[in-house]
């Protein structure tokens, strides 16, 4: 492996620029993640704006700051308020909760942090060695195998949301089709634009971005449930124990690993990494009642798997172009913004960019380190400021943000109507996710599926013939057909039981 | 962003991955689909998926789930809207195998589309995980008629006075912050946005002063 360009890349980030942006980016991501209510996506998504005119390197070092420091904040509000502050955080709640309230709350969390930073680094480790080989493999996939990677990451990613899965599908097809709006690439036909002159270039990723993730978001926590606020516990030695440290070894090496490789599947990410590796320390420990009492490896571990998860998320987007969730997504979109393909060429072509962002992570990890354990006072002190306050703040930095992307008054109208679909979609069960990463990837979809169609001459089974887009068709038809089998195989057994129990509908998909 | 005990709702943010699936607290049948994600990645401890669910649920406070007669609208809604972009596709030429025309891409979604909705109005009765709109929802409505009236006076007043507007709104009414915090809050808030972008960073948007 050639190690000029790493170490260039180690000389990127340490202009000060970028250490400026790779600290404001997890400063921000940190403190998303103790506020509850957006989450990295949308705080990503509403950031957009500030990358325009920056450096695309500068750019996605902070993007990928907010998304991995939101992993380290997340676990403060699970700790304290038994509130997990984002998604992967909330099986940090069962022990971590337990640990607060023995008086062991800095112990929780300077064990998540040691943590979060050994599966950080461990995950940096293992990306900068796996992705140049993926880059390298897929360097020879044509229009076929891009066809079938991008059709198999958008279902996987709506198969893994787990909400209904039928209406996941649905959102990532509506995705699709927005993505068709404007002028057509081969016949330059004017294409659903109701003759409106600012759609004829197409949408705008950023307005669908930030309508859907943020206002959507902002508009659905309008809705009053309120509840009394906690007020957190106290927090004192963050330095854990030799005792605490030896016991959550073990969990932080098989969290480090756990994350790592189901942060790379499509749809994995951090959400899932981290209930896994709680799943695997509960099932292999002597005693298995601890967990859920305030067992320390139960909040080792998953911290250690969605912090692992965050960084190797990166390898489908950096070496494919397939971003694998819906984060991702939105960093795919900046980096088109941005005038950046991501894609098997990246590596070569743009080794600054490459090694830039990955290596920004050993930096943005470090500073997250020291965050969370020394200053780890001052963010729960944030917990304290009024969602009321914040909530106007956010919509304006929305309205005005959108506005200066293209200096565009419809922009904001458009970020408006997405941000209405967006509260529709949450309200009714439609996970925005797909949607976005749908829109995202569909021009290159329809692109590849033009070409692909073009070479075999109209013989769709071409696709199976070639290897690669043969094998993952076939695990796209697994994955789309499995669901109906079981379901029909599932109501035949039930219409002969005529009584079901309750395992049998979960079971069913 | 919102209060720490609006939290759960983060958990369904973006990744937007938990909080469709888990259901309204209370619900007595789980629709088949909960918990998906979780099972089908080999998590199968039940234990632990059950846990989640209920720090979900305690979590997040969600309103009842919608009827029937809801769930019947959305499934109606998706399968009207595929098939016209069905029809939209079909007019743009749909084109052949060999020869994709503008039209082909779209054709192909917009069908798929139309199964899927007519698989949803086939699960009318047994989803549950759409929320009823309640009281709370007019809320949302004022919030977003704040928006509108943003958009549609920056053109002609600038930016200012509607963002003040925006922010009192939020704050005092949506809010229920005092009318003193209120009125300070969105008065900085304005003159803070514009030192930020008229005077620092010079963006051409529209300003009254």
């Amino acid at each position: 492996m050639d190690l000029a360009p790493v170490i260039d890349g180690f000389g990127v980030v340490l202009e000060p620029t970028n250490l400026l942006y790779c600290l404001f980016g997890v400063v921000i991501g940190m403190l998303i993640g103790v506020l509850p209510g957006l989450g990295p996506a949308a705080t990503i998504a509403i950031l957009l704006p500030l990358t325009i005119g920056v450096e695309p390197v500068t750019a996605i070092i902070m993007l990928a700051g907010i998304f991995y420091g939101a992993q380290y904040g997340g676990t403060i509000t699970s700790v304290l308020l038994r509130l997990p502050g984002e998604a992967s955080s909330v099986v940090t709640v069962f022990d971590g909760h337990a640990l607060a309230r023995q008086g062991k709350a800095g112990t929780a969390l300077g064990i998540a942090a040691i943590g979060s930073f050994v599966g950080g680094t461990v995950s940096i480790v293992a990306l900068s060695l796996v992705a140049p080989l993926v880059a390298g493999f897929a360097l020879d996939f044509g229009p076929p195998e891009y066809t079938a990677l991008a059709l198999l990451g958008i279902l996987l990613v709506s198969t893994v949301s787990s909400g209904d899965r039928l209406k996941a599908v649905i959102a990532a097809c509506v995705g699709l089709l927005l993505a068709t709006v404007g002028r057509d690439g081969f016949t330059s036909a004017e294409r659903f634009t109701f003759d409106n002159l600012q759609l004829a270039d197409g949408l705008d990723f950023v307005p669908i971005a930030m309508g859907l993730f943020g206002l959507g978001e902002i508009l659905y926590n309008l809705e009053e449930r309120h509840r009394k606020v906690q007020a957190p516990a106290a927090v004192a030695n963050v330095w854990p124990s030799r005792t605490d440290l030896r016991q959550s070894s073990g969990a932080i090496g098989r969290g480090s690993v756990i994350g790592f490789v189901l942060g790379i599947l499509p749809g994995g990410g951090a959400v899932l990494s981290s209930l896994a590796a709680y799943a695997v320390e509960k099932r292999r420990a002597k005693d298995p009642s601890r967990f859920g009492q305030g067992a320390v490896e139960g909040v080792a571990a998953p911290e250690t798997a969605n912090n692992a998860a965050a960084t190797s998320s990166f390898i489908p987007l950096l070496t494919l172009g397939i971003p694998a969730n819906a984060t991702m997504a939105v960093i795919f979109g900046a980096l088109l913004i941005q005038g950046v393909s991501p894609g098997p060429q990246l590596v070569t072509q743009e080794p600054e960019l490459f090694w830039g962002v990955i290596n920004s992570m050993y930096i943005g990890n470090i500073l997250l380190l020291i965050m969370s354990i020394p200053l780890v006072g001052l963010f729960v002190r944030i917990l304290r400021v009024r969602a009321t306050v914040l909530a106007p703040i956010t919509v304006l930095i929305t309205l005005v943000g959108v506005y200066t992307v293209n200096n565009s008054v419809f922009d904001i109208g458009l970020v408006i109507v997405f941000g209405v679909l967006g509260y529709l979609m949450k309200k009714l069960g439609f996970d925005p996710g797909p949607l976005v990463l749908a829109f995202v990837l569909g021009s290159l979809l329809e692109d590849s599926l033009r070409r692909s169609l073009l070479i075999f001459e109209g013989d769709a089974t071409g696709f199976f013939t070639r290897p690669i887009s043969g094998t993952l068709l076939v695990v796209f038809l697994v994955v789309a057909l499995l669901p109906l089998v079981r379901g029909a195989l599932a109501r035949r057994r039930n219409r002969s039981d005529d009584r079901t129990d309750t395992t049998t509908p979960k079971e069913l998909v | 962003m919102t209060s720490p005990h609006h939290g759960a709702h983060a958990l369904g943010s973006p990744g937007g991955r938990e909080t469709a699936g888990a259901g309204p607290a209370g619900d007595p049948a789980p629709p088949p689909s909960t918990d998906t994600g979780m099972t089908d990645a080999g998590v199968t401890d039940t234990g632990v998926t059950d846990a989640v669910h209920e720090v979900e649920v305690e979590a997040e406070d969600r309103p009842p789930a919608a009827g029937t007669t809801s769930n019947l609208v959305i499934a109606v809604v998706v399968l009207a809207f595929g098939v016209a972009a069905f029809a939209g596709s079909w007019a743009l030429g749909a084109g052949t195998a060999q020869r994709p025309a503008a039209g082909t891409f779209p054709l192909l979604v917009s069908g798929v589309l139309v199964l899927l909705g007519l698989g949803l109005l086939a699960g009318v009765r047994r989803t549950s995980d759409a929320e009823r709109f309640t009281a709370g929802s007019w809320q949302v409505l004022a919030g977003l008629a704040t928006m509108v009236v943003f958009v549609a006076l920056i053109s002609v007043i600038g930016f200012e006075i509607p963002a003040a507007l925006l922010a009192f709104v939020w704050l005092r009414v949506l809010g229920h912050e005092s009318w003193r915090l209120s009125i300070i809050t969105s008065l900085a808030v304005v003159v803070a946005f514009y030192l930020l972008f008229v005077a620092a960073l010079s963006v051409p948007i529209p300003h009254l002063f």
